[in-house]
């Protein structure tokens, strides 16, 4: 125990200095960044968070993944749900194989499918909106999405279900009244992965938007390949980007443990 | 319990939807795909029918054996380190501390910071000119800077996914020690089991089933990366970076050769089921035994 506790403390270490390092160059200057190397920032200044707050390409950006992220996890649950309870509690005709199946589609590389994704959404009009980004996403975040799920709410005892019928509840009234809100934490979990795998991806993204619905991952690689390095705006974009994943994980903190587990360790 | 589950067709509707939305962003996408692997596209309106030609070029093309030569040593590398090491940490996390929840927030962290932003933090940490971690290792005397010298790109890049992904082997691994019951330590205190033997025999049998999952998401995952390597080092020095994902999207989005490009997809998807199926079915075997 006392070495596996060494390891935790250096590997902490190593977590932490190189965003130290990244929130430590969002708040230098750039002529300060290139100047003279200094462990700690001479003059601290806000002016890169100034420029992102009052620059529109920047904060549409945020407003363009934030709205993909969304629409993707509101997606994802409503179809994921119903699924994930019917794999829990009912065989049928081919659910071992439809299941896996499922899983399969997390296996594609997003590369793979950047051509006919590109092709398909300009077909229907959807290519360069939130919502084109949004359904790409469902590649996969549905299935982790089902997978998830299902392995909370079959830990859930089937006599709950009976015995909400016994009590002469509807079936609505048992799945939104009460098994949904048992499940809050699986449900909390499974927006946590959802937002974690839709707000981190570039290709897909990057392919399927235009210049209307440009999201902040793409505005950020352009920034360094146009205007020569900014890279105290760049850094403080980093920082304003890890903001919305670190308030889901304080919101889910005490699921989480649970959540990794995907709801079947034993 | 599962066999108990009863037998109703009408589950289907449950399903229903997410078959949809999956045909719709997946199979429909992949016939696609697998329609202009047998295609030469020299323009929308004038294409043949070339049968296995892609396939055939592909798999003969050096370019394509190196970048998969190159994917399967990184592959192998992350995993290697990743494991083991995310098993070390999750037993170095204190069970029931204040300073538990503070400690998985923060190794949560990295896995939702944008995978650009991830290599942009490592860029300006590694550079030698403004980066803590690259202008240290020169201070020591060691000409160091992964933009031009391969093997420093490689190291860069596996510490960089080292830093990214490792936690998620901890938090798995982390919740599959805490479903070890007490009394099960308790017995291999009073056999007099040393540290070792209780961490073969007790706990690694038991973190099997979240091991397993570990390994195939990191497999898949490390297979698919293309987003860290193409912000760091762009795919260079030369080639030395240039992994599959990367090597397809110059083909497919760069260069436009669609016929190529979606042989290569259907091999490169088929290569990954392949290596998780391969996975995945030797380990049930040992199960079976």
């Amino acid at each position: 125990m006392i070495r596996s506790r060494w390891v935790l403390i250096a590997y902490v270490i190593y977590l932490v200095v190189p965003l130290y390092w990244l929130m430590s160059m969002a708040i230098r200057s750039n002529a300060d960044i290139v100047g003279d190397f200094a462990l700690l920032p001479n003059s601290p200044t806000l002016a890169n968070f100034a420029e992102i707050i009052s620059n529109p390409v920047w904060y549409e950006a945020f407003g363009n993944s934030l709205a993909y992220v969304v629409i993707n996890t509101v997606i994802s649950l409503a179809v994921a749900i119903p699924a994930a309870y019917a794999f829990s509690r009912y065989r049928f005709l081919g659910d071992k194989q439809l299941f896996f199946w499922l899983l399969t589609n997390r296996m594609a590389p997003p590369a793979v499918f950047l051509l006919p994704f590109f092709q398909l959404y300009s077909a229907i009009g959807l290519f360069d909106t939130p919502l084109a980004v949004a359904l790409a996403h469902c590649l996969f975040t549905v299935p982790l999405s089902v997978w998830i799920l299902e392995g909370f709410f079959s830990a859930v005892p089937r006599e709950l279900d009976e015995l909400a019928k016994i009590d002469g509840h509807s079936f609505p009234y048992f799945f939104f009244r009460i098994f949904l809100p048992i499940n809050r934490g699986a449900i909390g979990v499974t927006l946590f992965f959802c937002f974690m795998f839709s707000w981190v991806e570039l290709l897909l993204a990057r392919t399927l938007s235009g210049a209307a619905s440009k999201p902040i991952v793409v505005v950020m690689t352009r920034t360094v390949s146009a205007s020569g390095m900014d890279w105290g705006v760049l850094a403080a974009a980093g920082v304003l980007t890890v903001l919305p994943g670190v308030l889901v994980v304080w919101f889910v903190r005490n699921h989480l443990v649970k959540g990794f587990a995907l709801g079947r360790v034993s | 319990m599962r066999s108990l589950k009863p037998r109703d067709n009408r589950a289907w509707f449950g399903v229903l939807p997410v078959v949809l939305i999956v045909a719709f962003s997946a199979v429909i996408p992949l016939m696609t795909v697998v329609n202009y692997s047998v295609q030469d596209i020299l323009d929308f309106n004038t294409r043949f029918f070339v049968g296995f030609e892609w396939y055939r070029e592909t798999l003969n093309d050096p370019r394509f054996l190196s970048a998969f030569v190159r994917q399967v040593v990184f592959s192998g590398t992350i995993l290697l380190i990743e494991i083991p090491l995310g098993i070390a940490v999750a037993k170095g996390i204190p069970r029931n501390s204040k300073l538990t929840p503070f400690i998985l927030i923060l190794l949560a962290l990295p896995l939702l910071i944008p995978w650009n932003v991830v290599a942009t933090i490592w860029q300006i940490f590694a550079r030698p000119d403004i980066g803590l971690l690259g202008v240290g290792i020169n201070a020591l005397g060691i000409p160091y800077n992964y933009a031009t010298d391969p093997t420093h790109a490689w190291i860069t890049i596996v510490a960089m996914d080292v830093w990214h992904w490792t936690s998620l082997v901890a938090l798995l691994a982390f919740a599959g020690l805490t479903a070890i019951p007490r009394p099960f330590y308790q017995a291999a205190e009073i056999d007099g089991a040393n540290r070792w033997q209780i961490f073969r025999l007790i706990e690694l049998p038991r973190l099997r089933g979240v091991l397993i999952i570990a390994i195939l998401l990191r497999l898949m995952d490390s297979f698919m990366i293309y987003t860290e390597p193409f912000v760091l080092t762009g795919g260079g020095p030369g080639n030395a970076t240039t992994f599959l994902s990367q090597y397809l999207t110059t083909m497919a989005v760069g260069q436009f050769d669609l016929g190529p490009a979606a042989a290569f997809s259907v091999i490169y998807f088929l290569f990954i089921l392949l290596f998780c199926w391969l996975f995945y079915s030797s380990v049930v075997r040992n199960d079976d035994s």
